[in-house]
């Protein structure tokens, strides 16, 4: 099911958690809240769930206003980020518990609600456990339980809070595969909320990057990471590197020399360059270039990560290289950014 | 009130929904109203009934029967009772909470259930024990009355049981407390040369100290109101071995009820202060006592 | 020899802080002085009696009916405290209302006030003269000098058990697992009743055992509003002191052995329910 949320505003006390933000959930979807803690990412998440009423603004779910509704009405299903699995109920009770409380008139037989839970079970990998308790279970297990009890209910979108931040590194990738496959099969619209970048760029049909309770940048994963609309958005996704430049004619300065990147259309003044490590070619002339020394290499699994001091203010510039490319220290490298952005304060 | 989130704020144009942790504000009244009613039908009122009854006659009456010798002695006894009682267990206390709390070793746990031993017992058993061990019946009875000792409807027994039903308080008030704070702090000061007793009494009992007032007001405020056990070993003489509690036994059963009441009011206003210094103690230093706290 | 000893079998493992043999040993010599010479008396002497005339002690009827008085109303009384000492701690939680600090300190007044003080105190609220019981008595209700009269003495006396022992259990309850039953669908009574509730069953439990044994062994409270009727309303410890006054020890005795012993198996059954609790959920209380 499509999510609108419109214009949405929340407040706890006087601080503003959101404000004004917008939000298109296509049907089937797969989308990521990633920003920094405070971002109101969760909040968002929150939000749409139900289980936070908006001070402002609207969701809707398909063409249905779903702010007047409850959270037991709106039928979502919600995996919280300690999965709060009921602990005196197994596996299987657990993950039937959405159906056996339903009225009477709405609830499918006995031998109906046990076979859905284990056909879920079996979907997440844990046919075999349904006679096991929370407490028995291991971490990963146990998030998957979460998600299975959360897909019982067939919910209109499935909401999940930070899903992976419990668990270690080893598990949580083989479990970000995982959660693609069964996304890819079942088809539910699904909102994760994460800070990890890694985790949405990888997962996610799309990102939805948030700051200091505003959307700053909606696109997909290689949207994100090659157009960044924003400073924050450069800055929080992956490395870059900011310089101060000047524009003069098309022209990028530093100080008095120009770095041989045009940026027509541009106007006059003073502004800050952003570029990623691996952006950039290396150039063996003086000018119509950035030069500087290398002061610390790095490797880095495939690349080499290479400090330069460029002289000036803010002199620091990091850039990756091929590793057969050897650099010694205090040695002189030159190089252009191939892909940049332009920003101003 | 604390999860009351339903509050239609500005502009919104949402009918907004009722925080999904949160009971209907009926269910709440409902339930505020009924542990109202119980505790005030179950607490307050009784509480009530002790200072409307003493105070009855009026102020002057309550003077009066309050000098009266016999209460008087009784006050007296109860005092030295306690006096004796809670530091003999406090010592005690530090002792067992020292040895169960910092150190490893075999039996532990059984040694642990057998200082809570005392709470499982009736107060009249408790008594009863000390009858069976120095009545005229028993081994040591003839003896001791051979050479003169008076244990039995004496202040002795009264000490002793006494100690038998306050034995616990101070111990496993410090147990979880001592075995929280873990070693360190004892072995970097002995690492730092401090002698065992230095030690003790620089690090480890500033660590421990509202903990342990914790327990000796609990410790104390039991010693000062035990009934059952007291009862059963003092053989009720009037002026000798009755503690307060007794006291206002006997003279409630003799219908005087002002006095009895009047008696009854000191052991309630001990019981009152207790509580203020209890609540105190949790307010401010509630990291220092014991984290899981059962009485 | 020692350090043979040590190695195959280790009656403490090393540490480095002292005063391990005089804490202990002021500990075990203070405990065995008070409490094991003393309670080992009573085995002694219950012992000594012989299995037929124990017997008999144990089946007379006066001792049959306080015994099931003693444990009959100490188990009603610890079910009242189940069901309001389970509110009081939910209303001292979750809800904020003036005077709640007041009412959370109140709820210990049971373990601070002395029992004879509390049981003349009942006895004049409930008495047929009484505050409440002249309202109840021409309704043909009551209250002091009969069982129910016992009842609410050991509701007074067990109440402070099962408050303080489920309300640190509820205080942390995950807000997030509330949250779950609310996004399936289940609404707050639901929630409450088969997610919450059931997740504080050991804490209550073990509240429960606990104001029931105190409930049994009661005193001081009981004796003044029973009425201590034999047979009627006279509670087990009541007739252990009857015995007593009337110098028949082996009666004493015997009542006191079987009180012990049942009251044990008892607190052995609630143990080991926890102990099962704890392997299967991962929690007790």
């Amino acid at each position: 099911m499509e999510v609108r949320v419109q214009n949405i505003r929340k407040e706890f006390g006087r601080f503003p958690a959101l404000n004004d933000v917008s939000l298109d959930i296509r049907s089937g979807e797969l989308i990521a809240l990633l920003g920094p803690s405070g971002s109101g990412k969760t909040t968002l998440l929150r939000l749409i769930a139900g289980l936070e009423s908006p001070t402002e603004g609207t969701v809707y779910f398909g063409n249905e206003d779903a702010s007047r509704k409850s959270v037991q009405q709106r039928n979502i299903g919600f995996v919280f980020q300690h999965y709060a699995l009921f602990r005196h109920m197994t596996v299987l009770d657990n993950v039937s518990f959405g159906l056996t409380i339903r009225p009477s008139g709405r609830r499918p037989s006995k031998a109906d609600i046990r076979q859905r839970a284990l056909e879920l079970l079996d979907l997440v990998q844990l046919s075999g456990l349904e006679k096991r308790y929370p407490a028995q279970l291991s971490g990963g297990q146990r998030q998957r339980v979460a998600l299975a009890r959360a897909m019982a209910v067939e919910p209109n979108v499935l909401l999940l809070d930070e899903p992976f931040g419990a668990l270690d590194a080893q598990v949580r990738k083989e479990l970000r595969r995982w959660l693609r496959e069964i996304h890819d099969r079942t088809g539910h619209t699904t909102v994760f909320v994460t800070h990890d970048q890694d985790e949405a760029l990888e997962l996610a049909d799309r990102v939805v990057v948030m700051s200091k309770g505003q959307i700053e940048q909606i696109g997909t994963p290689d949207e994100i990471y090659d157009t960044p609309n924003s400073p924050f958005v450069f800055g929080f996704i992956g490395q870059s590197n900011i310089l101060p430049v000047r524009v003069e004619n098309g022209q990028l300065w530093i100080a008095d020399r120009s770095i041989g990147v045009s940026a027509q259309g541009e106007p006059d003044g003073p502004a800050q360059l952003y570029f990623r490590p691996h952006d950039i070619e290396l150039l063996d002339g003086n000018g119509g270039c950035i030069a500087g020394l290398v002061t610390v290499t790095r490797r880095v699994a495939g690349t080499r990560h290479v400090e330069l001091d460029i002289g000036g203010a803010n002199s620091r510039v990091e850039i990756e290289l091929p590793p057969e490319k050897v650099t010694s220290d205090h040695s002189r490298v030159a190089f252009r950014p191939t892909r940049w952005k332009l920003f101003r304060d | 009130m604390a999860h009351d989130g339903a509050t239609t704020a500005g502009t919104g144009n949402t009918e907004l929904v009722r925080v999904a942790t949160s009971e209907h504000r009926m269910a709440r009244y409902t339930l505020i109203g009924l542990a109202l009613c119980f505790v005030g039908l179950f607490l307050v009122l009784p509480l009530a009934a002790v200072f409307t009854e003493a105070f009855r006659n009026g102020p002057g009456e309550f003077l009066t029967v309050l000098s009266d010798p016999e209460t008087f002695a009784a006050i007296e006894l109860t005092l030295l009772v306690a006096v004796i009682a809670v530091p003999l267990n406090l010592v005690f206390g530090i002792a067992a909470a020292w040895a169960i709390a910092k150190f490893e070793f075999k039996g532990k746990a059984f040694l642990t259930t057998l200082i809570d031993l005392p709470f499982s017992v009736s107060p009249v058993i408790s008594g009863l024990v000390f009858i069976l061990l120095f009545g005229s019946h028993s081994l040591l009875g003839p003896w001791l009355q051979h050479h003169g000792v008076q244990i039995l409807f004496a202040v002795p027994g009264i000490v002793l049981a006494t100690i038998f039903v306050t034995f616990p308080f101070v111990a496993r008030e410090l147990i979880p407390l001592m075995q929280e704070q873990g070693t360190s702090d004892e072995e970097a000061a002995l690492s730092l040369g401090a002698s065992g007793w230095q030690t003790f009494w620089y690090v480890t009992l500033p660590n421990i100290k509202w903990g342990l007032l914790y327990g000796v007001l609990l410790c104390n405020a039991r010693a000062m109101g035990e009934f059952g056990a007291v009862s059963v070993v003092s053989g009720h003489i009037r002026g000798l071995t009755n503690t307060m509690p007794l006291q206002v036994e006997i003279l409630y059963n003799e219908y005087n009820f002002v006095a009895a009441f009047a008696v009854a009011t000191l052991l309630a206003l001990l019981a009152l202060v207790t509580l203020v210094l209890k609540s105190l103690l949790e307010m401010k230093y509630s990291e220092q006592i014991a984290a899981s706290r059962r009485h | 020899m020692t350090a043979r000893t040590a190695s195959l079998w280790q009656f403490r493992q090393p540490s480095v802080i002292p005063g391990f043999g005089l804490a202990l040993g002021v500990t075990l010599s203070w405990l065995i002085l008070i409490i094991l010479i003393p309670l080992s008396g009573l085995a002694w002497r219950s012992s000594a009696l012989g299995w037929s005339t124990f017997w008999a002690l144990a089946t007379d009827q006066r001792t049959v009916n306080a015994l099931r008085i003693s444990f009959g109303t100490a188990f009603v009384a610890a079910l009242i405290n189940v069901v309001f000492g389970v509110i009081l701690a939910w209303v001292l939680v979750r809800y904020r209302f003036p005077g709640k600090r007041i009412i959370d300190a109140m709820v210990d007044l049971p373990f601070a006030l002395p029992t004879a003080v509390a049981g003349i105190a009942l006895t004049t609220l409930y008495a047929p003269n009484g505050w409440i019981g002249s309202l109840l008595a021409p309704l043909g209700i009551k209250i002091a000098f009969t069982p129910i009269g016992i009842v609410f003495a050991l509701v007074f006396v067990g109440l402070p058990f099962v408050v303080r022992t489920v309300q640190p259990i509820m205080e942390e309850i995950d807000k997030e697992v509330e949250e779950a039953a609310a996004t399936l669908g289940a609404n707050r009574f639901q929630t409450i009743s088969r997610v919450l509730l059931p997740g504080l069953a050991p804490a209550v439990l073990t509240g429960f055992a606990l104001a029931f044994a105190r409930g049994v062994g009661e005193y001081g409270s009981v004796i003044f509003i029973a009425g201590n009727l034999p047979y009627i309303s006279e509670i087990a410890p009541l007739l252990i002191v009857i015995r007593l006054e009337e110098f028949n020890y082996p009666a004493a005795t015997a009542i006191a052995a079987i009180m012990l012993m049942i009251s044990f198996v008892m607190l052995l059954i609630i143990n080991t329910i926890q102990a099962w609790s704890r392997r299967r959920y991962g929690y007790g209380a």
